[in-house]
């Protein structure tokens, strides 16, 4: 029954086209709506689970083999999260009732690719619905047909087909290695033969791959092209889900259930980590364009997960599942308020702008909420999530990553300063002084994400013990 | 194993010529040579193994992907063509910083 | 295993080939070519379903998707082609031989080398894995098919206001 994640997205966007399309047409965006907030429900009230619906019915017609843990249930809800705010705040940008057609479908599609992604328990099964997902995701970039969308598209191919065949390498030596390509089968070759120079070939040749698939240093290239040049809404959901679960999920699945934790994998980690971390945020302080700065911010952010998943730990683990729901949701919030921005000036120049304080009240009070949860202020639910990083990296022995986290989180905090200020606060240029707060479409998404961050900062000590202890499961199978 | 050297060298073959063209299109080849190059591992490596029919199925879906892949990229390049007139991937320097 | 040699030599030979023929038609014929010989290596090492769909799909409709790409942009007037092909020589000739040096380095690796040893396998037929066993995965192929489907309307549509 956990098939049905992926194949109600893709069964709804068959059936959006079947005949009668003016109908469905009218209905898509609704019919979207109700499918990602039911996916959210279900993948957090234990309750409502899918142990109700009886899984042989399903088991009778498919033979799929998925597997969820605790892992997978925060990426199930980050992605039906982020797909529902790219819904709201697409439908301001895109007039045109066909191209809003084809959006749709192609968000589901996506959809659809991230949860086979974050359900599949097989490796080669894994690559094909990160491969759906990087499809989806080239669409999304190029879909304006813009010249400069079409530039950042085909980097964004370029880099993300040669991740794809250094994965399918790694995966090829794995299969030599263990004949099997299910995750299990796949370990326990790993553990009967020694560390052979064929696994660790496969191993550098699997990280390669997913750091440039997450936008690390120094594979970054492609990242401010790509988020700059998509329309808003594709910007959202790229930089909010797609590049975390196509790099850092699949990253830690594998570490977790096949290779493990060995001492140099972990080094590399850490090092890569804090050199995204602070460059990303070094870089991010000389930009001048909004979004190129939002997504210099979130390759430094994605640094600060890797910082996590490399002190090797539960509590490294937890600390960085946590802020990887974070990070969906303020850099969503950001870059939904940049396109609120963009959309009433039309630019996206921060030195030209200043003052948009006064004329959009709730896009700068969100925005400075977002910005205050990514540098790590208490009690938004950003300071949580690093401060779970910098206690594990600590007693993990990583005293100066550790320390070097913390520099980081203080440049974060720098930039975001700078940003808010020259954007938001300070005198208003006299030529925008008669634009107004922007659309519901992109307020009630930017209200929701700020809401989700100060409740998860209040209610988040709550659940953290059980949270964290919850990951020693993922670890340990 | 001997395929293993040439697919080494398919793939030093498929990496220059991506870094080393200035046409769009040649550096779709250069990806075209790069999958074949991992296709040729798979199924040595599946000849090597003796699950044969594991390979296969993996080289199948390989070969689906990459040609979704290649339509869409193909499209994207078509774009760029409309705008610019040219195919010169030193025209696409737009986006700096 | 002799012949396995030679068609392996052709393969490499013929990559080479496409990279540095200056003119994009041969380069797509080129890769046509090379997927036909990859079929014979597959056939060879009893691949017999991928070798059928590489040589349809490969050395069929990508070239052919290629070749519809090439005629369909514009070709460099004769002065412009000599000079380009002056400059491609310039950047592309020292690729034989940086071939022909990592073979060598590469065979005097695999000597020391070491294959793991195989496991024991159930000779299952390719259909019935890619059918029984490995369904997920047809599910997601299906899915990057319809995805492709909606790529190409939105790529290759025209659009009804000037771009």
């Amino acid at each position: 029954m956990y098939a049905l994640f992926v194949l109600v997205p893709f069964l709804s966007s068959f059936i959006l086209n079947l005949p009668f399309r003016k109908v469905n047409k009218r209905l898509s965006c609704g019919v979207c709506a109700v499918l990602f907030l039911l996916q959210m429900a279900v993948s957090i009230i234990p309750g409502l689970g899918l142990d109700k619906i009886n899984p042989a019915v399903l088991a009778n017609i498919f033979n799929f083999d998925l597997g969820v843990d605790v892992l997978s249930k925060v990426m199930l809800f980050c992605i039906g999260l982020v797909a529902l705010v790219t819904l709201c705040a697409n439908s301001l940008f895109l007039k045109d009732s066909d191209d809003k057609f084809n959006f749709i479908n192609i968000l589901l599609i996506a959809v659809a690719g991230m949860n086979g992604i974050v359900l599949a328990k097989d490796i080669f099964s894994l690559y094909i619905f990160l491969e759906i997902t990087a499809v989806a995701s080239f669409i999304l970039i190029a879909f304006n047909r813009e010249e400069l969308g079409l530039e950042g598209a085909f980097k964004y191919i370029l880099l993300s087909s040669i991740a794809s065949v250094l994965m399918i390498a790694g995966i090829a030596l794995f299969f030599l290695v263990s004949a099997s390509t299910h995750f299990s089968a796949i370990h326990s070759a790993l553990l009967a033969q020694d560390k052979s120079l064929l696994i660790n070939l496969a191993m550098a040749l699997f990280l390669a791959a997913l750091f440039i698939k997450a936008g690390l240093m120094p594979f970054h290239g492609w990242v401010p092209d790509a988020y700059t040049a998509a329309p808003a809404a594709a910007s959202v959901f790229l930089a909010g889900i797609i590049t975390k679960t196509a790099g850092i999920y699949v990253l830690i699945r594998i570490l977790v259930s096949i290779t493990g934790f060995s001492l140099s994998i972990k080094s590399v980690l850490l090092f890569i980590g804090a050199f995204s971390a602070i460059i990303g945020a070094l870089a991010a302080l000389t930009q001048s364009d909004f979004k190129r700065m939002l997504s210099y911010s979130s390759i430094s952010q994605m640094g600060y997960i890797i910082l996590g998943v490399g002190a090797g730990t539960a509590l490294g683990l937890a600390g960085a599942a946590l802020h990887i729901f974070n990070h969906a949701v303020f850099k969503s919030l950001l870059f939904v308020n940049s396109a609120a921005v963009e959309q009433a000036l039309g630019s996206r120049d921060i030195h030209k702008m200043g003052g948009l304080g006064s004329q959009m009240p709730i896009t700068s009070l969100t925005s400075v909420l977002g910005s205050l949860s990514c540098a790590g202020i208490p009690p938004l639910a950003g300071f949580w999530s690093k401060l779970i990083i910098i206690i594990a990296l600590w007693s993990a022995g990583y005293q100066t990553y550790a320390v070097i986290a913390i520099l980081g989180s203080i440049l974060t905090l720098a930039y975001f300063l700078c940003l808010q200020r020259s954007v938001f606060f300070g005198k208003l240029n006299a030529e925008f002084k008669h634009i107004k707060e922007a659309g519901f479409s992109l307020v009630f998404p930017a209200l929701l994400l700020a809401v989700i961050i100060v409740g998860a900062g209040i209610f988040l000590p709550l659940v953290l013990d059980k949270f964290i202890l919850s990951f020693n499961t993922v670890l340990g199978g | 194993m001997l395929s293993a050297i040439f697919v080494v060298l398919l793939l030093a073959i498929g990496i220059y010529c991506i870094l080393a063209t200035y046409n769009l299109l040649r550096v779709l080849i250069g990806i075209e040579i790069l999958i074949k190059a991992v296709t040729l591992l798979i199924i040595a490596a599946g000849r090597q193994n003796g699950n044969m029919a594991l390979a296969q199925a993996m080289v199948v879906s390989i070969i689906v992907m990459e040609v979704v892949i290649m339509t869409i990229a193909v499209g994207v390049v078509l774009g760029i063509h409309l705008h610019s007139n040219s195919l010169d991937s030193r025209n696409i320097r737009k986006l700096k910083g | 295993m002799f012949l396995d040699l030679i068609i392996l030599i052709l393969l490499v030979l013929t990559a080479l080939w496409t990279v540095m023929t200056r003119s994009l038609l041969r380069a797509s014929l080129g890769l046509a070519l090379a997927s036909a010989i990859l079929t014979l290596i597959m056939f060879n090492m009893g691949a017999s379903l991928a070798a059928v769909l590489e040589l349809s799909v490969c050395a069929g409709l990508i070239p052919v998707l290629f070749i519809s790409v090439i005629s369909l942009t514009q070709p460099l007037t004769f002065k412009e082609a000599l000079e380009h092909m002056h400059s491609r020589m310039a950047r592309f000739w020292v690729l034989p031989l940086i071939v022909i040096i990592l073979g060598v380095i590469l065979v005097l690796i695999s000597v020391k080398f070491k294959a793991p040893l195989p496991a024991a396998q159930t000779p299952d037929s390719a259909r019935f894995v890619l059918w029984h066993l490995r369904q997920f995965d047809l599910l997601g192929q299906i899915i990057i098919l319809f995805g492709g489907v909606f790529g190409v309307v939105v790529l290759f549509k025209e659009r009804k206001k000037s771009a």
